[in-house]
């Protein structure tokens, strides 16, 4: 048992090494030549061969230009220096980005070691603040997880009484389940324009749709939970003279707790998921809009980190989750 | 003679039928018994006949469609602290450790005592089944026989008037059954409880009761005597068999399940009618039949 399980762990290490080695093996072919430089190596030969020199070659990669118009370029036939003359790459009608931003984007996709970089100097400082479109990661995970702590946790307070309600009344179960069946499949993002029209607030939108994703899952296993109650169970409670509040809260809810806690668990997966396609839409704050920011910036090492943080939060939290449903769980 | 605690008066449980047109399932009808304070008293009659319904509506948990349950001349409604029930699982709460189980229904019976005294109280019943060692293990730790105990412990120790058993050995092997229901003799000699318990185990009825009612099959069951078992109590499993009168007393109760049951039978269709009440208007109980008496009077 105890071996099977360092085995796993060892297995685990090793696919971690192999793919970092990869990774880092796949990302060193298209940066082999000067710095800047975004070319493949058949590219150049591709422009050598249509009479362009090699150093020009490096200037216009490092200046930014795309293969398509370093193609364009040479088929003008012309050497640097008389394009200099003729009123530089700009007359032309070629436009690269600002310097800076241009030559991290066209520097290709990060290696391992940018990325690791990047993860060292984001979370040197992870709260930082320097206006709406420069926040630190971790600042920009408080606000997600702000977010779908409020919408998950009314979700939960108006599901369990609720799934109480129909798990004990199969009245109200009959009469409010065509409204749980119809509304349960609709994309949370689809509710978006509608709540965004209404509420006319980006924050309380964004609550908004973690709600309206996590209820279903609590809902329904609260209800189902409820109802499958062993009927000993509440015939002891009611040859015991316990009273509504006391069976459910000392037979009913103890009983129903692990299916509780398991709606809450997906509950929870589904609302991580949704925040950041949320947030992507609504902009302004949170992980997801890191990301989307991170991209229109073509950040891609901090893109990657983004993406490796939240899944090691969700991962914390379906584990959070597990722990509290292990804690209140029983064998029959 | 000791005072009467359960009346049972004319009780009958009928279901619609499911397909129009026939007439409704009337599972037992004109149900009539008296249990009095103190006696045990077993139930035994085929699968169907309606024990466990019976069972349920002095239990409170079922509600009879004609006739009247009363318990110390207060007619039963609803499911109350007076009565006390095994169900035929354990039906034990698995969050909760044996001693737990047991307090949960202590601190319901009384609200005002204190934990300390809560704990006293049902510890000394989780060591009178003999559970003192396991008082920390959760059902699911503990053995088919040992759940029962627990079970059984949290329905005396709630001193309750009456306590109801359906089956409660049912899913037990032979040994364990038996063992339990050595201490059930002993507790129930020791406390004084009155008991209406459900069995499909002829010996055990014998062992356990003071009478025995032999319900006919449905249809229309109903209850055709009380049996009443005349053996010296304190009783003992291995030698109760031995008594001379012990299989007389079994030799009746077999013949009745075997072949007078069926001929007892109402019927769908309640060709012969069971008397309820005789010329003067008084209700008719069940005879009381002591197969002792009677086969001394056979051999005279
Ligand atoms: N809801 C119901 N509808 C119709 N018949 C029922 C219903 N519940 C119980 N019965 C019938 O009542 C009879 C008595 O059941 P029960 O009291 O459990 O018998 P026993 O405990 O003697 O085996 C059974 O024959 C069963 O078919
Ligand atoms: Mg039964």
């Amino acid at each position: 048992m105890k071996s099977t399980r360092a085995q796993g762990y060892l297995l685990s290490a090793i696919i971690f090494f192999v793919f970092i080695a990869l990774w880092h093996v796949a990302t060193l072919q298209t940066v082999h030549l000067a710095e800047g430089t975004h070319l493949a190596p058949a590219q150049i030969a591709a422009l050598e061969e249509m009479g362009m020199a090699t150093g020009d070659i490096e200037t216009l990669a490092a200046a930014g230009l795309s293969f398509a118009q370093m193609q364009q370029l040479a088929g003008l036939g012309l050497t640097l220096e008389e394009l200099e003359m003729a009123g530089g790459i700009g007359a032309f009608g070629f436009t690269t980005g600002e310097g800076g931003a241009a030559e991290t984007a066209v520097t290709g996709f990060p290696g391992p070691g940018q990325v690791g970089r990047e993860i060292v100097n984001q979370l040197s400082d992870p709260f930082y603040n320097r206006g709406p479109n420069d926040k630190g990661i971790l600042l920009q995970l408080l606000y997600s997880l702000r977010r779908v702590a409020l919408g998950f946790g009314l979700a939960l307070l108006v599901a369990l009484p609720l799934g109480f309600l129909l798990g004990m009344s199969p009245v109200f179960k009959t009469a409010l389940d065509p409204y749980v069946q119809i509304l349960k499949p609709i994309s949370p993002l689809a509710w978006m324009p509608l709540a965004l029209y209404t509420i006319k607030d980006a924050e309380l939108s964004s609550i908004f749709v973690i709600f309206i994703c996590s209820i279903w899952p609590m809902l329904i296993n609260t209800t189902f939970g409820v109802a499958a109650v062993k009927s000993d169970w509440i015939n002891l409670g009611r040859t015991l003279e316990l009273g509504r509040f006391n069976l459910a809260w000392r037979i009913i809810l103890p009983a129903a707790a692990p299916t509780i806690f398991t709606g809450m668990r997906i509950s929870i997966g589904i609302a991580w998921l949704v925040i950041v396609a949320a947030e992507m839409l609504i902009g302004g704050t949170g992980i997801g809009y890191f990301v989307w920011n991170e991209w229109n910036g073509l950040n891609i090492d901090s893109m990657i980190l983004a993406i490796l943080v939240i899944g090691l939060v969700g991962f914390a939290l379906d584990a959070a989750l597990g722990t509290l449903l292990r804690r209140f769980s029983y064998k029959a | 003679m000791k005072k009467q605690l359960v009346l049972s008066e004319t009780l009958t449980k009928a279901y619609p039928s499911e397909n129009r047109g026939e007439p409704e399932l009337v599972v037992f009808e004109n149900v009539n018994f008296r249990i009095r304070e103190g006696e045990f008293v077993t139930c035994i009659g085929h699968s169907g006949c309606g024990k466990s319904t019976i069972l349920n509506i002095l239990a409170g948990l079922q509600s009879p469609s004609k006739g009247y349950v009363f318990l110390d001349g207060k007619e039963i409604t609803r499911p109350g602290l007076d009565r006390a029930v095994v169900f035929q699982g354990h039906s034990l709460l698995p969050w909760l450790t044996a001693l737990e189980n047991v307090t949960f229904a202590v601190r319901a019976r009384w609200p005002e005592w204190t934990k300390a005294q809560v704990r006293a109280h049902a510890l000394e019943y989780i060591e009178m089944v003999g559970l003192k060692d396991a008082f920390d293990r959760k059902p699911h730790q503990l053995s088919g026989g040992m759940c029962q105990r627990v079970g059984i412990a949290r329905a005396f120790a709630i001193r309750s008037r009456l306590l109801l058993m359906d089956e409660p050995f049912g899913a037990l092997d032979a040994l364990t059954r038996g063992s339990i229901q050595e201490e059930l003799v002993k507790i129930c000699a020791a406390t004084g409880q009155t008991v209406f318990m459900i069995t499909h185990d002829v010996d055990e009825a014998i062992l356990l009761s003071d009478r025995i009612f032999l319900m006919t099959n449905g249809p229309r069951a109903h209850v055709a005597e009380a049996v009443s078992i005349n053996l010296p109590r304190p009783r003992d499993r291995a030698e109760i068999v031995h008594h001379p009168g012990y299989y007389t007393i079994r030799n009746h109760l077999v013949d009745f399940l075997v072949s007078r049951s069926r001929e007892l039978s109402g019927g769908r269709h309640g060709a012969t009618p069971v008397p309820v009440h005789n010329a003067k208007g008084e209700l008719l109980f069940p005879p009381d039949v002591d197969p002792l008496a009677l086969s001394e009077t056979v051999t005279r």
